[in-house]
């Protein structure tokens, strides 16, 4: 940190949309979905067509209720929709649905971790709103283009107090927030395609000042490393600013990823005036006791518990767990696997080893629904081949028996996907076992000595280096299950056996 | 004439009449009476087929509706699939919605046979009928006078005998003002009994489509069709709906019929405030006992109507922005320029000024002074009414300080106008159900009424007592050179 920096210290709050994962919009029937041809999902009341009305979509308000108890808010018994007023293409209304003076929670806080040390973000409030169409302006003609696919799709807004104080914090915050809405199945986390969204509200004061400098917001930070990049060079440029004696200007900003700073983005002479009032479509939700309790009872356990719970009692690293509840089914099919029987650390292995690398291949994904890795098919869903937690487990007994080396694996993995026989059975009918058995092993070690007489003299003449030829080529004649171990261990003694 | 719906409908069930003839009747009694402009479009070709489809199943024996074959009319602001919906407004030339209201789908399912759409104030704007795009609507007792608004075209209409009945909106009496101006009944419901899916939004929290019709007996029935809970409206009320029918002719002795008469001393026409008294001797004749009921704040009651109303409607209207339907402007450099001249070119004045003066109301800095002020006067309001309800059963009031007014009056004192609307807005803003009975006729010739409330989801008791008053007050003649719709000649 330079010294002018540490003069100074950064504020920043954060303000997270998230579309809720309904089915439907949150105040129509019309079916939620992204990548569809564009209005081919708006209905009378997502084109806001004369005489159409909005009806709350109960699902929606029971995502909001498992996000804000999740997050220890207080849940409103009663809060209200308000109309926010403005003009534009893609908000067919001309006003968009929003919670203003009465949210559904308030007050809650984030709890996450960095380097090591746990931290909290605590929240002012989330409401409920619905999102706008989309507007595409192209140079091409004189028109834009308007998609309401995503007009009226279900939104929580997730806003923070000004209590952070790094770009690091607020990147680990936010990890953790989408970590935990994604294990809620709130949100589908996927920031690329919008549903997940991210403004930083940020100033600098002077250390030792209580009141805050004047706040910038930076809109639409889509990535982690975005809103760190970000949120660093504002950072910096109000304090250049300010050094220089200039003023800063209460401004809504975007991140320009190319030229590495925040450009001011196209404002609106004077300030906008929404005017808020309640919307008269719409009574006052009320929330009894009884569904709060319902929800509450029903939250499934949150990252944080996850990761301590793979720790303490499973014995796992710290990296080993935080990367196991990243991962998107991986907990309960480990969860399935100890129980099954299977050792921890090797089903963690696997799972953030050849299932993780299957997963970005697209070859497997995880089906909530069965519990379970499921092959990712070109036509409709195959019944067979799911990769649970006691199939899963009954691999890692074979990897940690030594019946199979951690070659063979990633090949009984790809069987298992295309049947449903057990992989103790996979192993035995393609003959994946390990080869531990010395006599055999060393008559193909002997064989390959023969074939190469120079890398054998090389050897001999001090070049350890070329035992990697020898057991490259020793891995590839016995087609991978010769056991690695033992390979490294017969080809020096043969070697030096034969010098 | 009461029953007169029930009766058409009974003679289609039968046989003793067609459908198909009712509706020829109303569409050359709609082409005879043009004049009226009272009504904007006319779906003649789906009302005749929907009338032989009717016809065919009497014959066939098939069960029918309680409106079957009955041609009817409703407000060109209530959405229907068949033919234009165009608030009378330049706006919505032409705009064909997907959908039918749930109160006109209500109505086909009970066999009736929607023949067209009736004029009506620009977007419901108006207590004149004068601000249609269509042209003003006409009153059938007189060519110097306005039939009322914004329901004009739905009780000229009636009044003429274009239609046995209709339906309109109200807002602030839009449905009472015209139904009294042009000697018709006309009700509006408890707000939440009739779902305002279909209907294009002025207030929202104000509107409700009600019947209006030449007795009370068809009002009820009417209104016992299109009433009931609908999940597609987050306002409808969800308990069953009463039977407005059965208190028909169970009398009133004993009942309490509230007047305001510390409210009624002022700014009342004497014609007017002597039908309220009329009313008052003959339901007190007919075993009711008359009290004397106070209702501190309704003076104020159309300052905050005309507050919160336009509020809703600056925010309603937005939608309207010439981008997916509606007009657009041809001439637009930009997204702003578009609105702007989209909006200035298919508004009227009236539509205007009532956006202009929401967009105030509700704008920063003025909020708590009129939107939030105009709200707890409306708690007030609801609260007058309770303990008026504790003390009466029905509250009789005029439904308008006047008869009707001459034509281009509006014009000439547009606060004079909003003032007028003093004896039904607070219907609207406590959502209570209130209705207009006509009682007579002024010394001009014009239509005199009177109008009787009731506490929420108390419309049979406002039903009971108000066909007492029809009993008692006798038949009335009908407007001159028009006869009410009967099918007689059917």
């Amino acid at each position: 940190m330079s010294s002018t920096e540490s003069a100074w210290e950064t504020v920043i709050g954060l303000e997270v949309h998230a579309q809720l994962a309904t089915r439907s919009k949150i105040f129509s029937s019309a079916p939620v979905a992204f990548g569809q041809p564009p209005n081919s999902l708006v209905n009378d009341v997502c084109a806001g067509l004369p005489g159409a009305l909005p009806v709350l979509n109960r699902e929606a308000v029971a995502l909001a209720l498992r996000a804000g108890l999740a997050l220890g808010c207080s849940i409103q018994r009663v809060s209200v929709f308000a109309r926010k007023n403005y003009f534009y293409p893609d908000l067919p209304k001309g006003y968009q649905i929003s919670q203003f003076e009465q949210p559904i929670c308030l007050g809650g806080a984030i709890p996450y971790e960095l380097d090591g040390e746990q931290h909290s973000l605590r929240l002012t409030r989330i409401h409920m709103e619905e999102d706008a169409g989309k507007s595409t302006h192209t140079a091409a003609g004189p028109y834009s283009a308007i998609d309401l696919n995503r007009a009226g799709t279900p939104l929580v807004e997730i806003v923070s107090e000004p209590e952070l104080h790094s770009a690091e914090h607020a990147a680990a915050c936010f990890r953790e927030l989408r970590s935990i809405l994604v294990a809620l199945g709130v949100n589908d986390g996927n920031m690329a395609e919008g549903s997940l969204r991210c403004d930083a509200n940020v100033s600098v004061r002077r250390r030792g000042d209580t009141t805050l400098g004047t706040k910038v917001e930076i809109k639409n930070l889509n990535s982690f490393k975005f809103l760190r990049d970000a949120i660093r060079a504002e950072s910096q440029r109000q304090i250049d600013v300010l050094e220089r004696g200039g003023a800063l200007v209460q401004e809504t900003r975007l991140w320009h990823e190319v030229e590495r700073r925040t450009v001011p983005m196209r404002t609106k002479e004077g300030s906008a005036d929404y005017r808020y009032f309640p919307d008269p479509d719409l009574p006052p939700l009320i929330i009894e006791e009884g569904w709060i309790a319902t929800v509450r009872a029903n939250l499934p356990e949150l990252p944080g518990a996850q990761r301590a719970r793979l720790q303490q009692q499973h014995g796992l690293s710290a990296y080993d767990a935080t990367v196991l509840v990243a991962l998107e089914g991986a907990v309960p099919v480990f969860d399935g696997a100890v129980a099954a029987g299977a050792p921890p650390k090797g089903v963690a292995n696997l799972l953030s080893g050849i299932v993780a690398a299957s997963i970005n291949e697209g070859r497997l994904r995880w089906d909530a629904a069965a519990s379970a890795f499921v092959p990712v098919a070109a036509g409709p869903a195959p019944s067979s081949g799911r990769v649970d937690g006691p199939r899963l487990g009954e691999l890692a007994g074979l990897l940690h028996d030594g019946v199979i080396s951690s070659n063979a694996a990633r090949d009984v993995l790809d069987r298992m996907l295309a049947s449903d026989a057990s992989p103790r059975r996979i192993v035995d009918e393609a003959g994946l076992q390990q080869l531990s058995d010395t006599d055999a092993l060393d008559a193909i070690i002997r064989e390959v000595i023969a074939s190469m007489p120079d890398a054998a003299t090389s050897y001999r003449s001090g070049n350890r280096k070329v035992l990697a030829l020898f057991i490259g080529r020793v891995m590839k004649s016995s087609s991978g299950r010769a056991n690695p171990g033992l390979v490294q261990e017969r080809l020096r003694a043969l070697l030096a056996e034969t010098e | 004439m009461p029953d007169q719906l029930s009766r058409l409908a009974a003679a289609v069930r039968t046989g003793a009449t067609t459908s198909r003839s009712l509706v020829e009747r109303a569409l050359a009694r709609e082409a005879s009476a043009r004049a009226l402009n009272a009504v904007t479009s006319v779906t003649a070709a789906e009302a005749l087929a929907t009338a032989d489809a009717i016809d065919a199943a009497a014959r066939a024996g098939a069960p029918l509706g309680p409106l079957a074959g009955v041609p009817l009319l409703v407000k060109d602001n209530i959405c229907t699939t068949d033919g234009v919906t165009t608030c009378a407004s330049r706006m919505l030339p032409g705009y064909r919605s997907p959908f039918d209201a749930e109160a006109v789908r209500r109505l086909r399912q009970a066999g009736a046979v929607i023949v067209g759409k009736a004029n009506m104030d620009e977007f419901a704007m108006g207590s004149t009928g004068e601000t249609s795009a269509a042209g003003p609507c006409g009153n059938p007792w007189s060519a110097a006078h306005v039939p009322g608004g914004s329901s004009s075209g739905s009780a000229a209409a009636v009044a003429a005998g274009i239609v046995p009945a209709s339906l309109g909106s109200d807002t602030g009496g839009s449905v009472r003002q015209p139904a009294a101006f042009c000697g018709v009944v006309g009700v509006k419901p408890t707000y939440g009994t009739v779902s305002r899916r279909g209907l294009v939004a002025y207030g929202s929290s104000l509107d409700q489509i009600g019947p209006l019709a030449t007795s009370v007996a068809d009002a009820a029935l009417l209104l016992s069709v299109i009433a009931g809970h609908d999940a597609g409206d987050a306002t409808s009320a969800a308990q069953p709906t009463p039977d407005y029918l059965g208190g028909l002719t169970a009398g009133v002795q004993g009942l309490r019929v509230g007047v305001p008469r510390a409210l009624l001393a002022s700014g009342v026409e004497p014609a007017v405030l002597a039908e309220v008294e009329r009313a008052a001797a003959i339901l007190e004749e007919a075993g009711a006992r008359v009290v004397d009921v106070a209702l501190p704040h309704a003076p104020v009651a159309a300052p905050a109507y005309y507050i919160l109303a336009t509020a809703e409607a600056s925010s309603n209207l937005s939608r309207f922005d010439g981008v997916r339907y509606g007009h657009r402007t041809g001439d637009a450099a930009d997204i702003d320029e578009l609105y702007a001249r989209s909006r200035a070119e298919g508004f009227g004045p009236e539509v205007i000024q009532r956006i202009l003066l929401g967009t105030y109301v509700l704008s920063a800095g003025y909020y708590d002074a009129y939107y939030r002020k105009a709200q707890q006067v409306r708690t007030l309001i609801i609260d007058d009414y309770r303990a008026v309800f504790a003390a009466c059963d029905v509250l009789l009031t005029p439904p308008s300080p006047s008869t009707a007014f001459r034509t281009g009056d509006a014009s000439r004192d547009p606060l004079q106008m909003y003032l007028a609307d003093i004896f039904t807005v607070s219907a609207n803003l406590a959502g209570i159900p209130a209705m207009s009975l006509p009682m007579g006729l002024d010394g001009q010739g014009l239509p005199t009424a009177v109008q009787l409330s009731a506490r929420a989801f108390r419309e049979p008791v406002l039903f009971q007592a108000a066909a007492e008053l029809e009993r008692r007050r006798g038949a009335l003649p009908s407007a001159p050179g028009y006869t009410l719709f009967d099918g007689a000649d059917a």
